[in-house]
């Protein structure tokens, strides 16, 4: 040994991280020190709300599946409206890619088009959604009328509670496109909302089939 | 998102948003630590009632029935007041102490100070998750004022005595309220992970790597993960509940059940579904009792043995391996339900797998401990008191954790007395090496190290006196959550070891009023604390105490070292912080030669 010993720290095999911006991994340290988060944060948090929710509807259809497995289970009917907000999501999830793509190119204007078409789209939904509700309460459907539309309105109305949280993101990334300075400042606001969006679309899908094809 | 958060420390703020509606996380971090102590001694005090009755069954107070009029007849507790007591004691100490003390209150205040951060990710947000807090809080405590009162399905609430509103008393609206309150405690720790593991994600300081991150950290990024991951489960469950009592579902009831002489309208549910919800948040539950404990105690042992913990990577893998396997153990909460034996083998392997982990970080202590020259400071005998603690319980889950041994003494008070010392006393006594070690950080102040060494020693003989004996009384079939030892004739002989058990918990409870003395006298005239007390390597001693608004004047810290440099060969003190630079040896960067030995050296 050479010297006195200045680190008790293991010495790595891999290359240290280098003291310094940049690097993979790599803290930016300013803490929110310049008075905002660090352009990853956000879309971390985007992700991690994506992983909670994912569990949160685990649940209910785990517990959907243990009940579908019983002999007095029997299909409901399926409100032919809900093909159209299916429809209507999944083309507001195309708006959202089409704003983004705009954005990617610079194009604030049509970054700003798209997302408000997004958002119109959702509210569409939201719409539609309330419409088969409505359609089923006419035919006395109700949620405590057997176990298929128990999970059909729990199943929906909490999908539905999310897309309205997904509306409110939506407007708020609107607001910011229209503060932001240039559209790639914008999609650092997008870019979380477009990550909840989609997952909004997918759960969806998943929620439609597991309810009505399988 | 925006970060509203202003940094300048120059920056004005009224009384307001300073203390009230702060967005500083360490204000935020107080405030949790403040209201969870509140909570304790409501939660004490339920635990108090429980082994007044449990000891002296026959015995009458008057006082106890002027404050709950509802609860006793004739001075005597009523049976189901008893269950309510239990069940909120339970869901008390669980939900709104530890885990609010834990991951709100010491995630808050370290976090962004251990890593070198001005302060959480989404300091908006924080503000939020603190202040759903008491809303639940009120939510839940005023189901002691409801018709019915509160809820007595027990902390686990286990349908169908909590999905039909007139199977007990508790069962009306006290249930519902217990619901609703924990819904929005869940979304108030979804707020609260979602930022700590964002602003440990992303705001580390300048050469912090994951690697050099101190072990509270890692136990406080586990944690999260798992609240992030179990809790939208519970919560799942709560709202199934939910619909079952006030929309007439039936996820959770079966059919045919007669109450009140009437059958019921429900068909076709399963009780044993939320069972299964219920455990896949319960058990890694515990797990966030524990990590951020364990995380707390490594950094306390180190600093006062003023030796590096033993083998650091083994502590976060040992921590990384039980956040996994607490995610596949929870079946060994339903051994008796009548699940399939070989379902049980599958639950008893994982189960038992986690004791490898275990062991391994409590060995790691024992060997940071093994010819340290410690400091027997307060928060240090707090610390080799939690690995005890920790010993006792983690060795009778090994029992439960085999289906034969199980079946047997499932929900007796062996199950009391093994969760009671690797939960609530050791989870506890991470709170207060926490406490006892933070204290001058948090206000610039000692505590008094005298009381301490009594509160400590009265709380370390008075929990084993508490808890020990319940093994023998679960073993000899005392039921938990039993009313009386009166009512069974095989119960009878056990009223003794139940007159000590209260003896001493009385004991036990007396001596937190130390504790809670010793804390508020402290902030007030406790001796004036340097900022770096203990001689600690970690970031946050390195600033001023209590740590300005922003954490760090000027700029931010550097880190150029793990944490744990205590005791270097050659350095003129026996601590190197993590801000000072590796001068003597280069630090292996970039690769090239740097494989220097000084290494392993300490080790
Ligand atoms: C070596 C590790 C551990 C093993 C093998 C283990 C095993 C078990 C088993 C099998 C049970 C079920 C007993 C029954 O209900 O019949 C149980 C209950 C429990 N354990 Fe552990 N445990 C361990 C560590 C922990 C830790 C670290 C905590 C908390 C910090 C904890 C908290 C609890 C709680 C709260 C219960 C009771 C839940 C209830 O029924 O109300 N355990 N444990
Ligand atoms: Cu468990």
């Amino acid at each position: 040994m050479t010297g006195p010993a200045s680190t008790l720290e293991r010495p790595r095999r891999t290359p240290d991280l280098p003291i310094g911006p940049g690097g993979p991994s790599v803290a930016t340290g300013d803490g929110g020190a310049a008075g905002q988060a660090p352009v990853g944060a956000a879309l971390i948090a985007a992700w991690l709300l994506v992983a909670a929710i994912t569990l949160l509807f685990a649940a209910f259809t785990a517990t959907l599946l243990a009940r579908r497995a019983e002999a007095d289970w029997r299909g409901g009917p399926l409100p032919a409206v809900l093909w159209a907000s299916t429809a209507v999501l999944l083309l507001s999830s195309g708006a959202m890619e089409w704003a983004r793509a705009g954005g990617r190119r610079g194009r604030r204007d049509r970054l700003w088009a798209g997302l408000l078409l997004t958002l119109v789209l959702g509210v569409v939904f939201v719409g539609l959604q309330w419409t088969a509700w409505r359609q089923l309460v006419r035919i006395g459907v109700y949620m405590s009328t057997n176990p298929h539309s128990a999970f059909f309105y729990l199943l929906t109305g909490a999908h539905a509670v999310h897309v309205a949280g997904g509306l409110g993101w939506l407007a708020q990334a609107l607001a910011r496109t229209r503060r932001a300075a240039s559209a790639a400042a914008a999609m650092a606001a997008v870019d979380p909302a477009a990550v909840y969006w989609h997952f909004l679309d997918v759960l969806w899908l998943y929620l439609f089939t597991i309810l009505f094809a399988l | 998102m925006t970060v509203t958060h202003e940094a300048h420390p120059g920056h004005r703020q009224s009384f307001l948003t300073r203390y009230i509606f702060s967005q500083d996380h360490k204000i935020i971090g107080l405030q949790y630590l403040f209201t969870s102590l509140f909570m304790a001694v409501v939660g004490g005090f339920l635990a108090m009632l429980i082994r007044m009755q449990l000891g002296f069954p026959t015995a009458k107070f008057y006082w106890a029935q002027w404050l709950f009029p509802g609860g006793f007849a004739n001075n005597q507790i009523k049976p189901d007041f008893y269950l309510a007591v239990v069940t909120m004691h339970g869901t008390i100490m669980i939900f709104f102490v530890l885990t609010t003390a834990l991951s709100g209150g010491f995630g808050n205040f370290l976090i962004p100070l251990q890593i070198g951060a001005r302060d959480m990710a989404f300091p908006f947000m924080n503000m939020l998750s603190y202040w759903l807090y008491p809303p639940a809080i009120v939510v839940l405590l005023l189901s002691f004022f409801v018709s019915g009162g509160a809820p007595n399905a027990g902390w686990t609430s286990y349908p169908p005595l909590s999905a039909l509103p007139n199977a007990a008393p508790g069962s009306g609206l006290g249930q519902t309220l217990w619901l609703i309150s924990l819904a929005i405690l869940i979304v108030a720790f979804l707020f609260g992970s979602l930022n700590y593991i964002t602003t440990i994600l992303q705001l580390r300081a300048r050469g912090m790597s994951l690697l050099r991150m101190p072990l509270t950290i890692w136990g406080l990024l586990f944690t999260a993960i798992l609240m992030l991951l179990s809790f939208p489960v519970l919560f799942a469950a709560a709202i199934m509940l939910l619909f079952d009592r006030l929309g007439g579902t039936s996820f959770f009831v079966p059919a045919g059940l007669v109450v009140g002489n009437t059958v019921i309208q429900h068909a076709g549910g399963s009780p044993l579904l939320w069972q299964h919800l219920f455990w896949f948040l319960g058990h890694p539950e515990v797990y966030v009792l524990i990590l951020p404990p364990m995380g707390i105690v490594s950094e306390v042992l180190a600093t006062h043995a003023r030796k590096p913990i033993f083998g650091y990577p083994f502590m976060v893998g040992s921590m990384a391996a039980i956040s996994f396997l607490s995610f596949v153990v929870w079946g060994h909460h339903m051994f008796v339900s009548g699940m399939h034996p070989l379902v049980g083998m599958a639950f008893m392997t994982t189960t038992l797998a986690i004791a490898i982990p275990s062991a391994v970080k409590t060995f790691n202590w024992l060997a940071t401990l093994w010819r340290a020259r410690i400091r027997f400071t307060t928060a240090m005998m707090f610390a080799i008191g939690f690995i005890s603690l920790f010993v006792t319980g983690g060795l009778t889950g090994i029992f439960l954790g085999s289906p034969a041994i199980d079946i047997y003494v499932h929900d007796t008070y062996f199950v009391v007395a093994h969760f009671h010392f690797v939960m609530a006393s050791a989870a506890l006594f991470g709170i207060f090496a926490g406490t006892y070690h933070w204290f001058p950080k948090m206000f610039g102040r000692f505590m008094n190290e005298r009381l301490g060494k009594w509160h400590f020693w009265l709380t370390f003989i008075g929990i084993y006196l508490t808890f020990f004996p319940m093994h023998f009384a679960g073993i000899a079939g005392m039921m938990r959550r039993i009313f009386s030892t009166g009512l069974y004739a095989h119960l009878q002989g056990l009223a003794w070891v139940n007159i000590f058990i209260s003896l001493a918990a009385f004991m036990l409870g007396a001596a937190q009023l130390l504790f809670i003395w010793n804390l508020f006298a402290s902030l007030v005239r406790g001796q004036r604390a340097p900022a770096n007390p203990w001689g600690a390597t970690t970031l946050e001693w390195q600033t001023s105490s209590p740590p300005p608004h922003g954490n760090f004047p000027g700029a931010l810290p550097e880190v150029h070292r793990w944490p744990y440099d205590y005791s270097v060969p050659g350095a003129p003190e026996d601590f190197i912080p993590q801000t000072v630079p590796v001068t003597a040896v280069p630090a292996p960067v970039h690769g090239g030669s740097g494989e220097g030995p000084p290494g392993g050296k300490g080790q």
